[in-house]
């Protein structure tokens, strides 16, 4: 089962600017606005997005999987962080996210947003790169690329070395997160820790029932949408196998856990072995008296309650 | 002892000085009879040999004409920030008897990729003067210089008395170069070998080094790749027994550690290899008494990929520390909360961004002394990443380290009210670089741009030398630094302001601005032509992928003709209007002879 996300980034900045820009916005068409991650003066308006022909370190650590994103992630990412959530609603449907930029629209010229005739802006989907940034020098760059392929080489618990970062998608979510499972102790943690992340989109995809505000959507509302049985947590084991999260021990988990997916359970019949017995299939009934985030296997629960 | 009244007309002939010194003691007239000039030669050298500070040196120089002889003639160590700036014949006639040389090249965002290749900054005409000119050179310390091992082999090869070299973020050279250095340099103290681009064909260099020589005190190869002979290392080590500075790769593994640190208990700064053993051959107890040995450790590095069960290991030796690197070990919060509780007289602490918030709380309630901080990220490139330091952690550091003066904060969220309690509990930085790694990042509680933050830094910390700014930044945030900084000597910008006010305000307000260094900026040719009369009381000025054209650099030349205006052409041949890559840079030795062919002096 493949998770189509479509990558978008939504950049937030101040209310006030918002106004002087949309009048700009208004007259100037698709084609002229369209602008890319090009150096002043550089023409090629037939290229989607701009190759830097000295390849930033991006390119060479990890096969390439360093690409940069402007302005878009940022905002909101950190937003989850601190605030779990409540107060940073919509951020996947809000129609009042408009980018505002700066004056003189220095990241406009940059090709980092490209703004469209209606106003609307968003990051392109392809990250761009800029070359020699964020500032740190090659060495270290190097270095910190070795480590990493160390670790995802040595992947054993046990070493206690590093971070283990797993990447971690959602259905209906429009990116990916990645946690690092190295610090989380027991399956409750990490469930609470992935609850704070994705809650934003959750109530984003109830957004038009509540028409929640900053301080609208409550505490309990939140708890409610997630310990209904409309999302399971799985991940991907070593052999390629969904599995739903919750079933081995911890250490076991952490060792064989190659990616996870918050799936809706309506996808998730037929998952691996244990998701044979009705039981498990609605959680809510379950495991009320237990606060389950994300609906971690009944046995799980149990463990990481004994041990806490 | 008579002093000369330090404001002399520095045109003054010497006949005059005469006067001046009679007037200011009228008991000195024995003296006086005995002598026709003011100070004899051999004391005023004497005196000034004894100032060690290059400004100082500068002034002193400016007050007349015996004194400028004098200090030329005193001048035992000489420091060149930018190599274009004179010529080494220019140098070697004035200051006839240096001992060492510091040399700094290209522009330092030729670190991040910026500058390319073949761009300059080649040592070797310099080592071909010196050889002539200060054939007893003892000391060489480069940085952003282009070396070849051509160059290296000359080196150790003309210069025979050679002591130490130091080579920070240059390029050009392999370790066969190093193979010459070791070989030849009879009287080596020091081999210093940072970040370089190098390229390396192996550990045998090490192998090079004469069983006769015994005087290194300082040897750092941390940065090399390849393994090293440790029968050579241990055998050089145990030999040397003035050994204060050892740092090695990561190639040395703990139980070698263990045995070179049986033979240099003088060490006082270690660089650690590996931190780890893969296969868990015994218990860490063996390696306990690892640093019990070292009493005079004060600075330690390396301790890469140090896990919870090693890292007590160094716990011993952490009460002295002043210098903890910390900077390529992926620690996380308890683990470096562990090891701080035994680290009281920090002063100077380099974490990576994996200890997080929780880390950096530890930082603050651990180290009181705390002078300098430096986060590095982990992941810098991966957004994905939903960790790392925020606001919060560095707020914490400032309430505990209230000593702080210098910060490098790398991180993804930052606001400003944060950043104003930073600056108030933290009024001495001097060094304040933070970087907002998403470029025009806001304040992400209240969306606005950080100019509020960067304004209250520059408001509080009145003794700011050097400012690196980040986030979405607007004109006033230079308006602030404009109107307060007024110690400020560097400032680093990318991708900030709003309109050529901007950099005109930093311009006109930052009285003692040496370097300058802009990128992705909407400064215009009004901006760079702002700092005409500036440019030439400064180092350099960097400009790149800013709204700059060839005119206006054209015009700056024209009326500047002592400054090097140096237009760098993008490779991918676009108009020739737009001037991408800037530097300018005065110079008394006129425009570069070398420059190569994308580089255009106008």
């Amino acid at each position: 089962m493949s998770i189509s996300i479509a990558e978008h980034d939504y950049i937030r900045l101040s209310e006030a600017n918002m106004e002087k820009n949309k009048i700009d916005d208004k007259d100037l068409n698709f084609k002229a606005t369209e602008l890319r991650l090009g150096l002043p003066g550089s023409e090629s308006p037939e290229r989607e997005s701009v190759t830097v022909k000295k390849r930033g370190f991006a390119d060479t650590i990890n096969g390439g999987s360093g690409k940069w994103v402007f302005a878009g992630n940022g905002g909101l990412e950190v937003d989850l962080v601190q605030n779990g959530g409540n107060k940073n609603l919509g951020c996947v449907k809000a129609e009042s996210d408009v980018l505002v930029l700066p004056k003189g629209g220095l990241l406009e010229k940059k090709g980092l947003v490209s703004v469209k005739s209606d106003g609307q802006t968003s990051v392109p989907a392809t990250k761009q790169q800029v070359v020699g940034w964020p500032p740190i020098r090659s060495f270290r760059k190097n270095t910190m690329a070795v480590s990493q392929t160390k670790n995802e080489e040595n992947n054993d618990p046990k070493m206690g070395s590093g971070c283990l970062y797993v990447k971690v998608s959602m259905d209906g979510a429009p990116y990916l997160r990645k946690v690092d499972l190295k610090i989380y102790s027991c399956y409750l943690d990490l469930s609470s820790a992935l609850e704070k992340m994705f809650s934003c989109f959750t109530i984003g995809q109830y957004g038009s029932h509540g028409a929640p505000t900053r301080e609208g959507l409550s505490e309990s509302r939140l708890m409610d949408l997630l310990h209904g049985s409309e999302y399971v947590l799985t991940y991907e084991d070593k052999d390629g196998d969904w599995m739903l999260v919750g079933d081995v021990p911890w250490d076991m988990f952490i060792g064989s856990c190659k990616r996870m997916r918050i799936m809706k359970s309506s996808d998730a019949i037929g998952l691996g072995k244990i998701l044979n017995t009705p039981q498990n299939l609605d959680f809510s009934t379950t495991n009320q008296e237990v606060k389950s985030p994300l609906n971690l296997a009944p046995r799980a629960m149990e463990k990481c309650r004994n041990r806490n | 002892m008579m002093l000369l009244q330090p404001s002399m007309d520095p045109n003054r002939k010497r006949a005059k000085s005469v006067d001046r010194v009679d007037s200011v003691d009228s008991g000195s007239e024995s003296f006086e009879s005995t002598r026709k000039c003011g100070f004899p030669d051999e004391v005023l050298e004497r005196v000034l040999s004894l100032i060690d500070s290059h400004k100082d040196r500068s002034s002193v120089s400016l007050v007349c004409k015996d004194w400028y002889n004098a200090e030329r003639w005193s001048r035992r160590d000489v420091f060149i920030g930018n190599c274009y700036s004179v010529s080494p014949e220019i140098v070697a006639a004035r200051f006839p008897r240096v001992r060492s040389v510091t040399l700094k090249g290209k522009p330092r965002f030729s670190d991040f990729n910026l500058v390319p290749e073949d761009w300059g900054a080649d040592v070797h005409p310099w080592l071909s003067v010196f050889s002539t000119a200060y054939p007893f050179l003892e000391e060489l310390r480069l940085k952003r210089m282009a070396v070849t091992d051509e160059s290296l082999e000359f080196l150790a090869t003309n210069f025979h008395g050679f002591k130490a070299l130091s080579l920070l973020s240059c390029d050009g050279f392999s370790t066969d170069g190093l193979k010459a250095i070791a070989t030849h340099c009879k009287n080596l103290t020091e081999l210093d070998i940072q970040e370089n681009g190098i390229d390396d064909l192996g550990g045998h260099w090490l192998s090079c080094f004469p069983e006769s020589l015994t005087s290194l005190e300082v040897l750092n190869f941390a940065s090399l790749n390849s393994e090293v002979s440790f029968d050579a290392l241990e055998k050089l080590v145990s030999r040397c027994k003035s050994l204060r500075v050892l740092k090695v790769n990561r190639n040395v593994s703990l139980d070698q550690l263990q045995k070179l640190l049986l033979h240099c208990p003088l060490l006082m700064e270690l660089g650690t290899g590996t931190f780890m053993q893969e296969l868990i051959s015994g218990p860490v107890t063996e390696f306990k008494t690892m640093f019990s040995n070292c009493k005079n450790l004060v600075t330690l590095s390396g301790l890469w990929d140090a896990t919870p069960l090693y890292l007590p290991v160094i716990y011993p030796a952490c009460a002295s520390l002043t210098f903890l690197n910390l900077s390529y070990a992926t620690l996380r919060s308890d683990e470096l909360a562990n090891l701080l509780a035994h680290c009281k007289s920090l002063r100077r602490l380099w974490l990576l961004d994996t200890v997080g918030d929780k880390g950096l709380e530890a930082v603050g309630s651990c180290c009181p002394l705390l002078e300098e901080l430096r986060v590095f990220p982990a992941d810098p490139f991966d957004q994905e990443i939903f960790l790392g330091v925020t606001e919060s952690g560095f707020v914490s550091v400032s309430h505990g380290c209230p000593k702080l003066r210098y910060v490098l904060y790398f991180c993804r969220q930052m606001t400003n009210a944060a950043v104003a309690t930073i600056a108030r509990n933290c009024p001495d930085f001097t060094h304040f670089r933070l970087c907002i790694m998403n470029p025009g990042q806001p304040d992400y509680l209240t969306k606005e741009p950080m100019d509020d933050a960067f304004g209250s830094v520059v408001k509080t910390c009145t003794k700011l030398q050097r400012l690196a700014i980040s986030g979405l930044l607007t004109d006033r945030t230079f308006e602030y630094i404009g109107k307060y900084a007024k110690n400020l000597e560097t400032l680093s910008v990318a991708f900030a302001g709003s309109s050529d006010l901007g950099m005109e305000s930093v311009l006109k307000g930052c009285m003692k601005l040496r370097k300058l260094e802009i990128r992705d900026c909407p400064f215009g040719n009004a901006a760079l032509l702002s700092g005409l009369t500036k440019y030439e009381s400064m180092r350099s000025l960097w400009m790149s992928a800013c709204n700059v054209t060839m005119n206006g650099c054209r015009a700056l030349a024209k009326e500047k003709p002592r400054l090097n205006v140096e237009v760098m052409r993008d490779e991918e041949g676009s108009d020739d209007s737009q001037a991408h890559k800037v530097y300018v840079y005065r110079s008394v030795a006129g425009p570069r002879r070398d420059a190569p062919p994308f580089v255009l002096t106008l």
